[in-house]
């Protein structure tokens, strides 16, 4: 059975798979993308047909995002379209890398080092803040209001201390050179042209990490600027018809849905008691690409199967974890007496 | 794709026209989960809220 010409089987994977995303999305703030590309690579997809099937899945799920979060009051707009600005320019750059590599042959490789090296980098950092101190690193829940309550991290200040003109004021009472704004923008447009990510997982932390924006603005500022940078880095992609329909169409119908799911966890479980699965997701997602090239050096097709097995069980895992403790949180509460109010 | 994008109608579109119609149509489509999420949410979210519950 066929829908508009895609197997019903294909249809309901997507959906699913975007359902687990839309869990994590909902949950961490972030985009999931980083899944989704390496998935389609695994899964056979063209380098620039999985690129740019994410960066329109990025796109969708980012423009429910903001939806969501517009209320919220934590976007920064000056900082949203400098970032924008920035932001265009290294996708165009990334994007025209890509077909480079493609047209001499090493896309899927390169794209593939890359992924390991950045999934890699990021969850072993985020799993080693989580298990040192049991939930540093830097928290997603934007709607506990305590904006400007985080401390500036060094390299932040050391980056606020540069006064090369024009400075610019920052949500969180502070300057910021435009030029380090838009080097951070370009780095990071950089990666989400080259990679087919909104770039959420980079430049959130970024925001946070190099500029030292408060996180609960840079969430909702970075949530912005990914409609932008979804929407242009799919448009330029989708100009020579890279976009898969059957892919953005049913990834995105279960991802909106998950992240509803995934943003009520955040009002019952502490993020902290999930982080480390996160940091888990991200090594898992990076030993995931790193096998499939494996099996492709060394000529053992079965890889590209342990390799997709691997990324859709991490999800998986982290979904389930997250559902799983919302759900005994609920529990926990309906089965607790009610407080005493007579003292 | 290609049988995707004969099915919707978008076979006679190129370049930025093409483009513009792909990105348009995901957008409708997030419009159109987030309201129809939200009304599916506010209907059946405390029943399943309470299902889960135990209630």
């Amino acid at each position: 059975m066929e829908i508009l010409g895609v197997g019903i089987q294909l249809l309901a994977m997507f959906t699913s798979f975007g359902l687990l995303i839309g869990i994590l999305f909902g949950f961490f703030g972030m985009g999931g993308s980083f899944l989704v590309t390496p998935a389609l690579l695994v899964m056979g997809y063209k380098p620039n047909v999985a690129v740019a099937s994410g960066l329109a899945f990025v796109f969708g799920t980012s423009v429910i995002a903001t939806l969501k979060h517009r209320d919220l009051g934590q976007v920064d707009y000056k900082l949203g379209v400098l970032m924008i600005a920035g932001t265009t320019g290294g996708i165009e750059v990334g994007k025209i890398g890509l077909e480079y590599l493609q047209h001499i042959g090493l896309a899927g490789t390169v794209v593939s080092i890359a992924y390991i090296g950045l999934l890699g980098a990021i969850g072993a950092f985020v799993t080693y803040t989580a298990l040192k101190d049991g939930g540093g690193g830097i928290s997603h829940d934007v709607e506990e209001g305590d904006e400007g309550a985080d401390d500036i991290p060094p390299i932040a200040q050391k980056i606020q201390s540069y006064n090369i003109p024009p400075m610019i004021s920052v949500r969180g009472g502070f300057t910021v050179s435009l030029w380090m704004v838009l080097a951070v923008a370009f780095a990071t447009g950089l990666l989400s042209g080259f990679l087919g990510v909104g770039g959420g997982f980079i430049r959130m932390p970024a925001l946070f990490y190099l500029v030292g924006v408060p996180v609960p603005v840079a969430v909702g500022t970075d949530l912005f600027e990914i409609v932008f940078s979804g929407g242009i880095g799919s448009f330029l992609y989708a100009q020579s018809g890279a976009v898969d329909l059957s892919i953005v169409v049913p990834l995105l119908a279960g991802s909106a849905l998950g992240a509803r799911i995934g943003a009520g966890a955040t009002n019952l479980v502490d993020e902290d008691d999930i982080k480390v699965y996160f940091g888990v997701m991200l090594l898992l997602g990076a030993i995931a690409v790193a096998v499939r090239e494996a099996g492709s050096y060394l000529g053992i097709e079965v890889f590209d199967l342990v390799s997709l097995a691997i990324i859709v069980g991490a999800a998986l895992l982290v979904s389930a974890a997250v559902v799983v403790s919302s759900v005994r949180e609920l529990r926990a509460s309906s089965s607790s007496p009610e407080p005493s109010t007579a003292d | 794709m290609v049988s995707t994008i004969l099915q919707l109608g978008l076979d006679s579109l190129s370049g930025n026209a093409l483009a513009v119609a792909i990105i348009g149509l995901v957008l409708v489509e997030a419009i159109v989960l987030y309201f129809g999420y939200g009304l599916l949410e506010s209907a059946l979210g405390k029943r399943v809220i309470d299902f889960l519950r135990g209630i």
